[in-house]
Parts: structure tokens; C-alpha cells; sequence
């Protein structure tokens, strides 16, 4: 823990119509005199104003809010506070989260500090204090099953290579500095450079693709493809209730992809609606068939859709099997086929619409906002977790591209073991033992 | 019944002799008890003193006027500053000693101490009343009363040697074991372990062939250990080196059977970093060379102490191997290595006085501790030697160094936190203040501290209050000489032009030496090296020591807030039962050493810290 200002949403993640989100710290006013048009002189404490709240670095606007000023020690925590209560959407949320970030020496509270800090600064009792160590005991339980959850496979695998990577990088700078009478090969030393290079690039990649950040950001992406005719352009009309989309009856009209946004139980969403799969001769069709299976292999969710009077899914196989995210199989004009056909298109597990009578759209649509639920937000735990992924992995990157053998060894050091530090936040701390784990296990120190 | 002394010391090695001096600088009436005055200060194992962390650890001694690093400024026979090419924070000064000069300077200097008696004899017994120490028990039955014991018996508590399947009681060739004292410590239920070390043997040095070997020298410019020495005028001596060969390799491989530690016959565990020869074959087979240091062991003697090849291996076998290497093929070898094994007291049962918490008055420092190292011992020595003066003179005051303020610091927080697993030695990097925490400015970090307290005299203070004092001048000088942009631009140094630059922002940047500086300030060329040294180290550090300061804040008031002795963990509301015995095993005294026990979580020390604040 340091004593940097810290942030966190007070209230609980979701669709509410108000969210509290609670800064405190030496530095809390900035949030006023950074992100609206208030000075300090203008601001009387306790006292609730209404302003305009923008992006500390882009200037773009987030939200009109309420804010009250604690001025410390007259504050939960007895440290200058300020709550702002914004619009309960996530996309807002997410937007203030996001630009809280930016302001310097801030950053996200941990479990339980906000009471932690209110110890330190003699604000708390006896009862709270059991009551609140519970808490952070559940809330550390419940992040860690967050956590590995999330972290297992390929996100878990990523962050670990890292540190370990990084870990055996300290190793050897620490082994040239305390052991230099030992023959330690000078050159382990040099290469280092380009592993933290390397390192710092794959963080600096993986950050900027942060599919959740972007997706919260931009709105999760819906692919509808599926056999020209099968009714992909009137679904989509049927969800977001106006036209966007050319409908025609004529095989082949809808050449562009054509994007349409929609809130769908509280997250941004985009449906693309493509050109009709299949192999055709025209040219001006063809680049549009090319586009749909490009716009596939982005989507987050493909929609396979088919005329239940003529197709069946398994016509969708080449796609299905190589395709890394969910999708359903739906069935359109299902006011069209037999009770009988129907059930066998159920057992195959098909969704079963007619998008022209409006018929069980909403079932379709939860399906969808469910299977994000699952994916992306589990809980507002996995988002805040996220949130310190985030965060742990800025502060390890600034920290490597600080580093550079030009400079003294022990401040390289220093910056390698700052940013171990800061991974160690998502992975476990590092411990100087295993430093000298890797040190004796690597190089034949003693004498 | 009227205490003869305030503090017994018992054991004259390393820990001993800054122990009983520090006892008798700090004000009580010291007696030191030792098996042989003559082998006072005896250097049993390396004939060196230093290196990265543990020359730290000297000049932290020093700072806090203990004798270390001026008696090894008077006895040492090569110098050198480890890694000088690297930055202020990760030199360590070094020497090797000349073993009888420094045993000879070692006991002139306690000879001179006020309040201090040696008597030869050996402690075979505590004397306890109501589990409070009250002096020992000798050999021949007599007591000797005291308001405080501190134990530094090194390797000798149940020591046994071993060389090949061959063993002998014993703490040091030579000489006797200490038998007694280990029940006693079992009786006061403490937890005790094995540890084991080595040292290698001895060769005749006119039968190596000098001649053919590399040499390394000491450095040109010897810098002292001790803040008060001035100048070191002692005659430089060279080291050979030479290398284990495949030869060598297969001597030792076929033997591997015959060697104590990988028969079995050897259950304490060794240090990682000082293995034997026989422990680098097996975890690094694919190396066909090892570099072995031949090191004089003084300037009138013919022993040389062959650094690198410490071993177990039965005599034979020695003699076979060490005859392979270059240079030594028709050498003499005077005495055979062999591995040690004796017993310590898991360190968990201290405080940070190294005072044991389950008996008032005793006190343990050294090897007994789970440390390796003369330095490491020593620096634990002057501790509780300060503390049980301390104890003993009712001063109601305690000596704490914590992890900000010194490598003793870490290296006692880490005792008596963590345990060990292995004998402990110090690195730098242990520290997470290492830019902070260096050989350079331990007498900025402890002088004053020493002096508050009692254990510094008169005659250092001053010398360290006028260097301050320059420092602070110089520094001051510096932060307000403005340079500008042409004068700088003309010595070559390239600079944003971003607001006025000082004198010491210019010390900061990388490659400006001092001869640049002063064609830019003239007037600075008659400072002193070591005043201009401090400047420019906070100059270049600037930055990183800026965030190491704030960590610091941060970790200062966890360290502030104290835990009571009488705390009952079971009435703490949310604590699991195994952080129940976690905490009441360890007894922190502070927040912030609970947070640092292995296996405690940030959620139970929320819990111990809320209850604290009823």
C-alpha cells in the first residue's frame, strides 16, 4: 500500500440508475479541478454541485454528474474525498474508471482500503473493523476465484511467462552486481536488453488490444451470416426497430456490410449484417463475400443464419470448426416450417425466429447478452480485477522503458525490480529468494 | 545475590568481540568468557574480510564504532573496492587480512576497552531465576552472575567435523565443542536445528608455482573500511588463480561415495553460495572448469588459503585432485579440508535486539543465529551487545536498527521474520533500499543513531558532525549554482533547455565527471573526494531515491505501530486459526513485522490492526 489517491465505484456494477464513485486521497480536488470547470475557490466542502464531467486528457465529455467535497479529516476515510455520482450505465462507469486512471498519482483502491485507510486515520471502531476484515477476506476469496477463473489458459499462461521471464532477467543483473568475483558470464548480462525489449513490446500489444476495454469502449461485435436470402438484413431491422439495413427480396442486394448499434441489457453492442455466403461469379458480389468471412473472423459473436424451409446448419461446418468465439445457429421463418421440423432444428440446437413477424427476437437477444455476461462480466469483481491488471501492467511498462544498459547497473536493476514488483500485483509478489533461487541455480556462485 | 558483571559475552569470535566491546562502550561492566584469549578474533575460515553486503555490513559496524573495519584497516594485506565500475550503491570494499595481525590488533583493541574483562574458560550452563538469566556456569563448576548472557558460540555448540567418513567432535580444528549449553537452550524451549558449513584446506605456499599462475592485485588507491582511518599505507600483496581441470573433475566424480555430505553422514544444510567442490560438479556437470583464488594468509606466514574448493572428501582424495591443477602439482598440503556441522537456534524465537523473547536477559548473536560470515556475525554482535547494556543498565531504551536504516536492519528483520533455511548471508540484494543503503553513506545513516543511544564516543561524533556539516554546505552550493546553457553546451554535454540547470543537476547526468564540473565551477576542485562524492550520488540517484523515500513513509508507519507483549490472538475477531498460530509463534512486535511473517495475509493483519486501534 502507498499513499497515492485512490478511486473505486462504492456502489454495485450493474444497470442502477445512480453509481457512487468514492476518490480519496492528498490529491482528490484534481478530480474537480481537472475534470470540470469548477476551481477550488468555487467549491465549498459537503455541499452538492452539478457539472459537466470530461476526460482529464482527451477533454471529451463522460457525463453530467453530481460531486460533493469532503475536506479532510471530516471524511470516511479522515483524507480529502470527493463522490461523484454519475449515470449507473457501465459504459459511463467505465468511462470515469477509465479517466481516473489517467490523473496522475491515482489509482484504483484495493480491497477494503478506503476502510483501511479510515484505520490508519482513527476514523473506524472495534466492530467495523471485524466486520471490514471479513470483508476483505470474502472480497480477496472472491477475486481470487475471479482471477483464476479468468487467468486460466491463455491469459494466465501470458502473464506468468512474464514474470518469470522477468524474474530470471533480475536474476542475472542481481548476480553481476553482488557476486563479481564469480565468473559470470558478461554477455548473459548484455542480452538482457533485448528481452526487455521484448517484454515491454508484447505488454505495450497486449494492452492496446485489451478486447474488453475496446469492446466497453466501442460495443461487442455481432456477425449475422448466413446463405444470401436467409433474412439477415430484416433481423437486424427486427432488433434495432428501424432501418438500417437495404432489405430487398432480390438474392444478393446487401453487398456492403452494414453496422448497427443497439444497447442490449446494458452493454454497447454491433450487429454486422454481411453479404449472403456463397460462391458467386459476380464481381462486386464476390468482394462482398470476401468482406463478410473477414468481418467473421473479428466478430465476438457470429449469428449463423438459415431459411429453416430450405437449410439445415450443418451447411455452416467449414465456418464452425475453425471459429475461436460463440456462436448460435439461427432459424429464420420458423412460422413457415412443420411443429416437427421445428423440434428436430431445437434438438440441433438451433434458435428459432421469424424475423419478419417479430417472433421470439428477444429470446435471441438474450441469448446473446447472456453469453457476454458470461464471457467479459461475470461480475463487477472481474471488471475491477481487469481494471488492476491494467493498471499493474502500465506501471511494469513504464518501468521497463525506463530501463537501458547505458546506465548505471544498479538503477537498471532497480527498474527491472520495480517492474517485477508490478506484475508481481497480478502474479504474486516476487520474493528476493527467488531471485537467489534462480541466481545459484543459474551461475556456480562460491568460493 | 548482587550481579559481578552487567553483561557476560560468551565466545571471543567475530560476534563476540564487537559484542562485548559494544556492551562495555554503551556503559556496562562486560566480561568476555572464551575457551582460548589467544585465539580471540581468529579468522577460522577465509582470510578476508568484505564484499558486496557484507562490506556493508562493516562500514554499518564502523558508523556505530565498532572494531571490524579498523582492525581489518590495520591487518589487511590487499585491498580492493568490488565492483567500482558500477555505481556508489553496489561497491563493497574487501580485503584479505593478514590472520595473526588482525587476531593481534583484534585483542589489542579489546585490551584497550574500559569496562571490559576477558577470562579463558568454558561456559558449560546458564544460570536462570524465575526464566530470567542471571550468568553461567564454567566448566569446573563455578558461576560467574550477570544481569545479561549473550551467546556467540558459532560453530562450536555440538560441533562435529567431518572429513571423508571420518568425524570429530569438535568447533574448529583444534579445538573443543561446546556440549553443554544446548540443553539448556532445549529446557528455555527454544527451536533448535543443524546447520552445516566448510573450509577448504591449507597449502605450503613456497611449494605452489607462483610463476606460471595469473595474479591478481589489490587496487592502486586503497579506500579504508573505517570512517576514521585516513589513509591505508599497508604493503599490497598479490593472489593467484587458478583453475579445477577435467582431470581434477574425475578424481573428485569417482569419490563422489566416499564424501561425507552425499553418504548421508552429513544432515544439516549447507549454504548454496559457498558449496563444496563436489556439490559445483554435481549442479553444474557440464562445466570442465572452476576458478580457485590462492590467497596468502599474511605477509610472514607460508599458508595460503585456496578459496573455491571446500570439500568433505576423505584426505587421500584431496590430496590427489588438488595436485592436478595448474601451479599446485607439487604443492604441500599443511591441513586437509573439512565440512562442520553444529547447532542453532531458529531466530524466529528473537526480537529485533536479538534478545530471545522466551527468556528476559539472554541474548544470541552469530552463527548461532542461522548466519554465515564475520560480518554477519559481527554486525549482530555489536546489536545485542548494545542491547544487553542496555537491558542490563535499566535504561529502559532499545537498540532497533529496521530495514530503512542499515543491512543489519534487513538482515535481523529477515532472521527473525522469515527463519532460515539455509545459513544466511548477506547480499545487496536483500535490501529493497538498496540505492539507499550504501557502504559510502553508512555513517550518514547510523552515526547519530549510534550516538543517541549510547554506543558511539565522543571523538567519532565529531569527525562524522563536520563531514555532515561540509556535505550540507557543498550540497548547498551546488543546488544553487546556476549554470548556463553556453558554458554547458561548451564543455560538450548536451541539455534541454527546460529551466535554469545547478551546479548538481549537471553532477547527475550520466558520464559528467568531476574534472568537467570543475572546469564548469572552478572554485570546487579543493573539495574533499569524499564530500563531493555524497553530492553527486544523491544527484545521480535523485529520482530513484525520491520514490525509495516515499516507500519508506509508507513503510514507517506500519513499522510505528506497535503491538502489545500481552496481545491474546485467539480474542481477535477474523482471524483463522492457523494465522493464530502464525502470529503467536512469531510475537511481532509491530504491524508492520507481522505483515512481513511468511504465510500472513494482508486480511489478517487488517484484522490484528483493528484490533489494536480498540
Amino acid at each position: 500500500m502507498d499513499n497515492k489517491t485512490i478511486y473505486a465505484l462504492s456502489t454495485v456494477f450493474g444497470k442502477s440508475g445512480v453509481a457512487v464513485i468514492r476518490i480519496s486521497g492528498t490529491k482528490a480536488f484534481d478530480v474537480i479541478s481537472k475534470m470540470t470547470n469548477y476551481s477550488s475557490d468555487k467549491v465549498v466542502d459537503r455541499k452538492m454541485y452539478l457539472s459537466k464531467f470530461c476526460n482529464p486528457v482527451s477533454r471529451e465529455t463522460l457525463d453530467n454528474s453530481l460531486f460533493v467535497f469532503f475536506r479532510a479529516p471530516a471524511s470516511f476515510t479522515g483524507e480529502d474525498t470527493v463522490e461523484i455520482n454519475c449515470h449507473g450505465s457501465k459504459a459511463v462507469i467505465r468511462s470515469f474508471l477509465d479517466a481516473l486512471s489517467l490523473l496522475p498519482d491515482f489509482r484504483l483502491a484495493e480491497p477494503g482500503e478506503f476502510s483501511r485507510r479510515a484505520f490508519y486515520n482513527g476514523k473506524i471502531d472495534l466492530t467495523k473493523a471485524e466486520a471490514l476484515a471479513d470483508l476483505i477476506e470474502a472480497e480477496t476469496a472472491m477475486q481470487q476465484k475471479v482471477a483464476l477463473s479468468q487467468m486460466e489458459g491463455r491469459l494466465f499462461n501470458l502473464y506468468n511467462d512474464w514474470r518469470t521471464r522477468l524474474v530470471s532477467m533480475l536474476s542475472y543483473v542481481e548476480a553481476y552486481i553482488d557476486f563479481p568475483d564469480e565468473d559470470i558470464p558478461q554477455d548473459t548480462v548484455f542480452k538482457i536488453e533485448n528481452g526487455v525489449f521484448k517484454i515491454s513490446e508484447e505488454i505495450k500489444v497486449h494492452l492496446e488490444s485489451n478486447n474488453v476495454e475496446e469492446r466497453l469502449r466501442d460495443g461487442f461485435k455481432v456477425v449475422i451470416a448466413g446463405p444470401t436470402n436467409a433474412g439477415k438484413s430484416s433481423l437486424i431491422n427486427a432488433i434495432v426497430k428501424r432501418n438500417v439495413a437495404i432489405v430487398s427480396d432480390v438474392a444478393g442486394t446487401t453487398r456492403d456490410i452494414i453496422d448497427a448499434y443497439v444497447d442490449l441489457n446494458g452493454l454497447p453492442v454491433i450487429f454486422s449484417d454481411t453479404a449472403g455466403l456463397r460462391e458467386t461469379e459476380d464481381v462486386v458480389e464476390q468482394i462482398g463475400v470476401e468482406l463478410a468471412k473477414d468481418k467473421i473472423s473479428q466478430a465476438d459473436f457470429c449469428l449463423f443464419m438459415f431459411d429453416a424451409e430450405k437449410n439445415s446448419p450443418d451447411i455452416f461446418a467449414e465456418y464452425t470448426e475453425t471459429l475461436q468465439v460463440p456462436y448460435l445457429f439461427v432459424a429464420n421463418k420458423m412460422d413457415k416450417i412443420s411443429a416437427a421440423r421445428q423440434k428436430e432444428l431445437e434438438k440441433e440446437n438451433c434458435i428459432l425466429i421469424s424475423a419478419k413477424e417479430n417472433q421470439n427476437i428477444s429470446v435471441l437477444t438474450t441469448k446473446i447478452s447472456e453469453s457476454f455476461q458470461n464471457i467479459y462480466m461475470k461480475s463487477a469483481t472481474a471488471l475491477i480485477t481487469r481494471q488492476r491488471y491494467k493498471e499493474a501492467l502500465d506501471e511494469c511498462l513504464t518501468c521497463l522503458r525506463e530501463f537501458s544498459l547505458h546506465k548505471d547497473i544498479e538503477l537498471a536493476a532497480e527498474d527491472i525490480r520495480l517492474a517485477c514488483r508490478a506484475i508481481g500485483k497480478i502474479t504474486g509478489q516476487v520474493e528476493v529468494d527467488e531471485i537467489l533461487d534462480k541466481i545459484f541455480s543459474n551461475f556456480c556462485i562460491g568460493k | 545475590m548482587n550481579s559481578l558483571y552487567d553483561v557476560i559475552v560468551v565466545g571471543g569470535g567475530h560476534a563476540g568481540c564487537e559484542a562485548c566491546a559494544a556492551a562495555a562502550r554503551t556503559g556496562a561492566k562486560t566480561l568476555l568468557v572464551t575457551h582460548k584469549i589467544s585465539s580471540i578474533g581468529e579468522m577460522s575460515c577465509n582470510p578476508a574480510i568484505g564484499g558486496l553486503g557484507k562490506g556493508h555490513l562493516v562500514r554499518e559496524v564502523d558508523a556505530l564504532d565498532g572494531l571490524m573495519g579498523r582492525v581489518i584497516d590495520k591487518a589487511g594485506i590487499q585491498f580492493r573496492m568490488l565492483n567500482l565500475s558500477k555505481g556508489a550503491a553496489v561497491r563493497g570494499p574487501r580485503a584479505q587480512a593478514d590472520r595473526e595481525l588482525y587476531k593481534k590488533y583484534m585483542q589489542e583493541a579489546l585490551h584497550e576497552t574500559a569496562n571490559l574483562d576477558l577470562k579463558e574458560g568454558a561456559v558449560e550452563g546458564l544460570l536462570l531465576r524465575d526464566n530470567v538469566i542471571c550468568g553461567v556456569m564454567l566448566a569446573d563448576g563455578s558461576e560467574i552472575f550477570s544481569k545479561a548472557v549473550i551467546l556467540t558460540t558459532g560453530t562450536f555448540l555440538n560441533g562435529v567435523m567431518f572429513t571423508g567418513h571420518q568425524t570429530s567432535v569438535g568447533g574448529r580444528v583444534g579445538d573443543i565443542s561446546c556440549t553443554g549449553i544446548t540443553p539448556y537452550l532445549k529446557t528455555l524451549g527454544l527451536n533448535i536445528g543443524r546447520l552445516k558449513t566448510g573450509t577448504p584446506s591449507r597449502l605450503n605456499g613456497r611449494t605452489i608455482n607462483w610463476d606460471i599462475l595469473e595474479k591478481q592485485s589489490g587496487d592502486k588507491n586503497p579506500i579504508p573500511f573505517s570512517f576514521l582511518t585516513e589513509k591505508l599505507n599497508n604493503r599490497q600483496i598479490d593472489c593467484g588463480i587458478t583453475y579445477t581441470n577435467e582431470q581434477t573433475h574425475k578424481i573428485i566424480r569417482d569419490n563422489f561415495s566416499k564424501c561425507a555430505l552425499f553418504s548421508g553422514l552429513i544432515t544439516g544444510i549447507g549454504p548454496r553460495y559457498c558449496p563444496s567442490i563436489e556439490d559445483k560438479l554435481v549442479r553444474f556437470a557440464d562445466r570442465t572448469s572452476h576458478q580457485i583464488f590462492l590467497e596468502p594468509e599474511g605477509y610472514d606466514t607460508d599458508v595460503v588459503y585456496p578459496n573455491g574448493i571446500s570439500t568433505s572428501l576423505p584426505a587421500d582424495v584431496q590430496d590427489a585432485f588438488i595436485h592436478t591443477m595448474k601451479g599446485l602439482e607439487n604443492v604441500e598440503i599443511l591441513r586437509f579440508a573439512y565440512a562442520i556441522e553444529y547447532d542453532f537456534v531458529n531466530p524466529q524465537e528473537l526480537d529485533h535486539c536479538l534478545a530471545v523473547k522466551k527468556t528476559k536477559g539472554l541474548y544470541l548473536a552469530g552463527q548461532i543465529n542461522g548466519t554465515t560470515g564475520y560480518e554477519e556475525a559481527a554486525a549482530q554482535g555489536l546489536l545485542a551487545g548494545v542491547n544487553a547494556a542496555l537491558f542490563a543498565l535499566n535504561r529502559h531504551r532499545e537498540f532497533k536498527i529496521d530495514r530503512s536504516q542499515g543491512y543489519i536492519g534487513v538482515m535481523v528483520d529477515d532472521l527473525i521474520t522469515k527463519g532460515v533455511d539455509e545459513p544466511y548471508r548477506m547480499f545487496t540484494s536483500r535490501s529493497e533500499y538498496r540505492l539507499l543503503l550504501r557502504a559510502d553513506n553508512a555513517d550518514a545513516r547510523l552515526t547519530e543513531l549510534g550516538y543517541n543511544i549510547g554506543c558511539v564516543s565522543n571523538d567519532r561524533y565529531t569527525v562524522f558532525k563536520e563531514k555532515e556539516e561540509k556535505i550540507k554546505q557543498f550540497d548547498e552550493f551546488c543546488s544553487d549554482k546556476i549554470i548556463s546553457y553556453p558554458e554547458i553546451e561548451q564543455q560538450n554535454i548536451s541539455v534541454k533547455h527546460n529551466g535554469k540547470k545547478t551546479l548538481k543537476d549537471l553532477m547527475g547526468y550520466q558520464n559528467v565527471s568531476r574534472e568537467t564540473i570543475s572546469k564548469l565551477c572552478p572554485e570546487i576542485s579543493s573539495v574533499d573526494e569524499q564530500i563531493y562524492e555524497q553530492v553527486e550520488i544523491n544527484a545521480k540517484y535523485a529520482g530513484y531515491l525520491k520514490r525509495e523515500y516515499e516507500d519508506i513513509a509508507v513503510f514507517k508507519r506500519d513499522e510505528n505501530l506497535q503491538i502489545r507483549e500481552d496481545i491474546d490472538y485467539n480474542k481477535i475477531g477474523g482471524l483463522s486459526t492457523e494465522m493464530i498460530q502464525r502470529f503467536s509463534r512469531v510475537k511481532p512486535k509491530t504491524i508492520g513485522e507481522a505483515s512481513r511473517i511468511k504465510g500472513v495475509t494482508p486480511a489478517a493483519v487488517t484484522a490484528l490492526l483493528g484490533y489494536l486501534k480498540k
